[in-house]
């Protein structure tokens, strides 16, 4: 370690974030999402960013963050946008559009994909949105890498005139390690204007000729990866198999070979894919395995979709690499006992077995959640129906779907409650609840209740406000001390925006409100409210 | 040396301030780390685990893998069998025997000592206990890490130093508390570990 480091202990969210703050960052944007959160809640505690005053505050939603971003790209200062895989999903518009626009001052888009779902809906791979968007991108392997491709993530960002895309997995966002980092932090940029003007206005004419520079700056990026310090090939003594592996996969696999890995290896952590290094590989060993953490991104790409490659290809497509959840160090071990037998040099282990009195212990709401109260008034309310469908959303209280209250019947994303209940009015469904917290209403329910104020649906919206955002650790809501008002605004009839509060020594008052605006034949929403109780213990010990 | 643990218990615990007592004593010996955590819905009063590895060479993998661990510890009796197919041959486990019941099916607590006696080398007493008689019942994880400190490969002084650092902030009472309930737990686990061997 030279005399310009020291090391820190630190996660791959920590890593990340630091390097970007050394780097010369001016602005980090997100929405908190599991595991994408801490790296904007490092910035908010670091004493640099402080002093410099680097924004750091919480955006709205992921689109939000990423246009805001954009817009100090433009100016010429580096910016990072960070969220969790679905994140993507609601930031897409913007973030292919940055492809079109190209970036100014270094962008870097953080998307941190959750294989396994530990914390999510589903285990879609962020690769595969650089990929149509022609924007690079970097996967990092482990912390170091994290902190390292900070910078040189804007850097590339800058020279290639174009955002890039850091593809975190739960394994490193939330994993610690010791991290050598510089003491000496880069001076942020100063204000600039992006050079070419016109690719920043997408009217088609102009949107024209950027696609033609945008596919012809591609063969660039390729020579970039080709020659990067994260992508490399490794001689190994037995050609009959090779082994291309990506980002934190190839830890597992070091972990299994820990005297070297005896085949010839392809380790990627930065795309679009180093072809070159992949064509020496295959010219080189008889077969392919490919581990890649996430959907088989880097297989589908070499395999082709007719599947008539000259050598045999394994991997997740054909069954010797799990094809769901995420990879272990054993689940590469088996891939390569089931391709190789014991020639690989594993052996498989005798474990002691699991017990089998030990029962699942699913989570649960928390003992004094307003939550709680919510779901019982509501399930006790909604007794008296026939039918009745509850519309559910993201976040702690989507914990209401288990027992013992079983009470919403759909989760799907971020402010579909409020929509897929207005669908429902629609189709003729009565009662139709929509059960949505303060932090998901600002982020994406806003949008939809105009439309059910717009046909005054008869429907009710309850908005269980906690005052945070909970389930990602409890960070300031957007809409804290607003929501009525955001409400009237978009035209709710004052006489049916309504607000209670959750507790229990309240049921009887909410039974009787939720009632009597169930029963009214148009557009409700009640607000029902009581602090997360995390977020007031937290509080009151810092006081 | 080299010591992989599968830190167990249930959201909300206090596991994470085990692995960060150690993760700064490691740090301090100059030692490499790795500390897979769980972050998000699970920490809601469900099953939590964090893989902690330490070693005097580079880590490759965030996870333990099947039959590596050279410890459990847990604060939690049922969370401590949840992951016996992670434990080594020659593996201990350390763990709280007081239950956490928030399951409406947990299992009947004679069957849970019944399957913890089957382990070899296991260090299981009731840690809440003994925190309560220290006058200091919310410090059950530091008794923990007392129990489980002879298994690490630091030395003691440097742990001590780690929770002296992580508590710094609460001021010397709370931190002396917390010194006291890592010292009883580290008493306690001696008479387990009598006479037996371990390698560290």
């Amino acid at each position: 370690m030279n005399n310009d480091k020291t090391k820190r202990l630190l996660l791959g969210d920590e890593a990340f974030a630091l390097g970007a703050i050394n780097a010369g960052l001016s602005g980090a944007y997100a929405y908190p999402g599991t595991p994408s959160t801490e790296i904007l809640e490092f910035i908010q505690m670091d004493p640099l960013a402080k002093q410099r005053k680097i924004h750091s505050a919480w955006s709205t939603n992921e689109k939000t963050a990423m246009e805001e971003a954009l817009g100090m790209s433009f100016c010429g200062k580096r910016a990072t946008v960070s969220m969790k895989h679905v994140g993507m999903n609601v930031a897409a518009d913007p973030f292919i559009n940055s492809a079109m626009t190209g970036a100014n001052g270094g962008l870097l888009v953080v998307a941190a994909d959750d294989p396994s779902m530990h914390s999510s809906q589903n285990e879609q791979d962020s690769r595969f949105y650089a990929d149509f968007a022609m924007i690079p991108t970097l996967e990092p392997s482990d912390q170091q890498e994290a902190y390292d491709m900070a910078k040189y993530g804007f850097e590339l960002s800058e020279k290639a005139g174009i955002p890039v895309l850091v593809r975190f997995v739960t394994r490193l966002s939330h994993s610690r390690a010791d991290v050598e980092v510089d003491k000496n932090p880069m001076p942020e940029n100063s204000l600039h204007y992006p050079a070419r003007t016109d690719q920043w206005v997408l009217m088609p004419a102009m949107s024209r000729k950027r696609n033609v520079s945008l596919i012809n700056d591609f063969a660039k990026l390729q020579e970039d990866s080709e020659a990067s310090p994260f992508n490399f090939y490794q001689e190994g003594k037995d050609s009959s198999l090779g082994i291309i592996v990506s980002g934190i996969a190839h830890n597992y696999l070091k972990e299994i070979y820990p005297e070297g890995i005896p085949y010839p290896v392809v380790k990627i952590s930065q795309y679009p894919l180093p072809v070159k290094l992949i064509s020496k590989l295959m010219d080189t060993c008889d077969s392919v395995l490919i581990l890649e953490e996430g959907q088989p991104f880097i297989e589908k790409k070499i395999r082709g979709e007719l599947d008539k490659n000259l050598l045999p290809i394994y991997g997740k497509l054909t069954g010797e690499v799990k094809r769901d959840g995420e990879l272990t160090p054993d689940l590469v071990k088996s891939a390569l006992l089931k391709i190789k037998g014991e020639e690989c040099g594993l052996k498989e282990k005798d474990l002691k077995a699991a017990s089998e009195i030990v029962t699942p212990r699913p989570p649960a709401l928390c003992q004094g959640c307003g939550h709680r109260d919510v779901f019982q008034a509501l399930n006790e309310v909604l007794e008296e129906y026939e039918s009745p469908k509850v519309f559910g959303d993201i976040g702690c209280y989507t914990l209401g779907f288990l027992a013992p209250f079983n009470a919403i019947d759909t989760c799907v994303d971020m402010g579909a409650s409020i929509t897929m209940a207005k669908g429902a009015a629609d189709a003729g469904q009565n009662p139709s609840v929509a059960v949505i917290g303060d932090s998901t209403f600002t982020h994406s329910g806003m949008t939809g209740l105009l439309d059910a104020v717009n046909e005054n649906s008869p429907m009710t919206v309850i908005i269980t406000d906690n005052l945070t955002t909970g389930m990602t650790g409890g960070q300031d809501s957007q809409g804290t001390g607003k929501l009525e008002d955001i409400c009237l605004g978009i035209g709710v009839d004052p006489k049916h925006c309504r607000t209670i509060a959750s507790h229990p020594n309240n049921i009887a008052d909410m039974k009787k409100l939720f009632k009597e605006e169930i029963d009214y034949p148009g557009l409700s929403v009640i607000v029902s409210r009581r602090e997360c109780i995390q977020t007031a213990r937290r509080k009151a010990k810092q006081k | 040396m080299k010591t992989d643990i599968v830190l167990a218990g249930v959201g909300g615990q206090g596991i994470l301030s085990i692995a960060n007592v150690i993760g700064l004593a490691a740090l301090k010996e100059n030692l490499y780390l790795k500390q897979a955590e769980v972050h998000g819905m699970s920490q809601r009063g469900g099953d939590v685990q964090s893989n902690l590895r330490i070693s005097d060479t580079p880590i490759s993998s965030d996870l333990i893998p099947f039959g590596g661990a050279d410890l459990i510890v847990s604060l939690e009796p049922m969370e401590a069998l949840r992951y016996l197919p992670y434990l080594s041959e020659t593996g201990w486990i350390v763990t709280n025997t007081n239950p956490f019941v928030n399951i409406p099916n947990y299992p009947e607590m004679e069957k849970v000592m019944t399957e913890l006696a089957k382990v070899d080398n296991l260090v299981a007493f009731d840690m809440d206990k003994v925190a309560k008689e220290i006058g200091s019942p919310r410090s059950s994880n530091m008794v923990l890490l007392g129990a489980a400190s002879p298994f690490l490969g630091l030395p003691k002084e440097i742990i001590e130093e780690g929770i002296s650092g992580f508590f710094a902030s609460k001021g010397e009472k709370i931190t002396d508390l917390n010194l006291k309930s890592f010292e009883a737990g580290r008493i306690e686990a001696e008479k387990f570990i009598k006479g037996k061997a371990f390698n560290v």
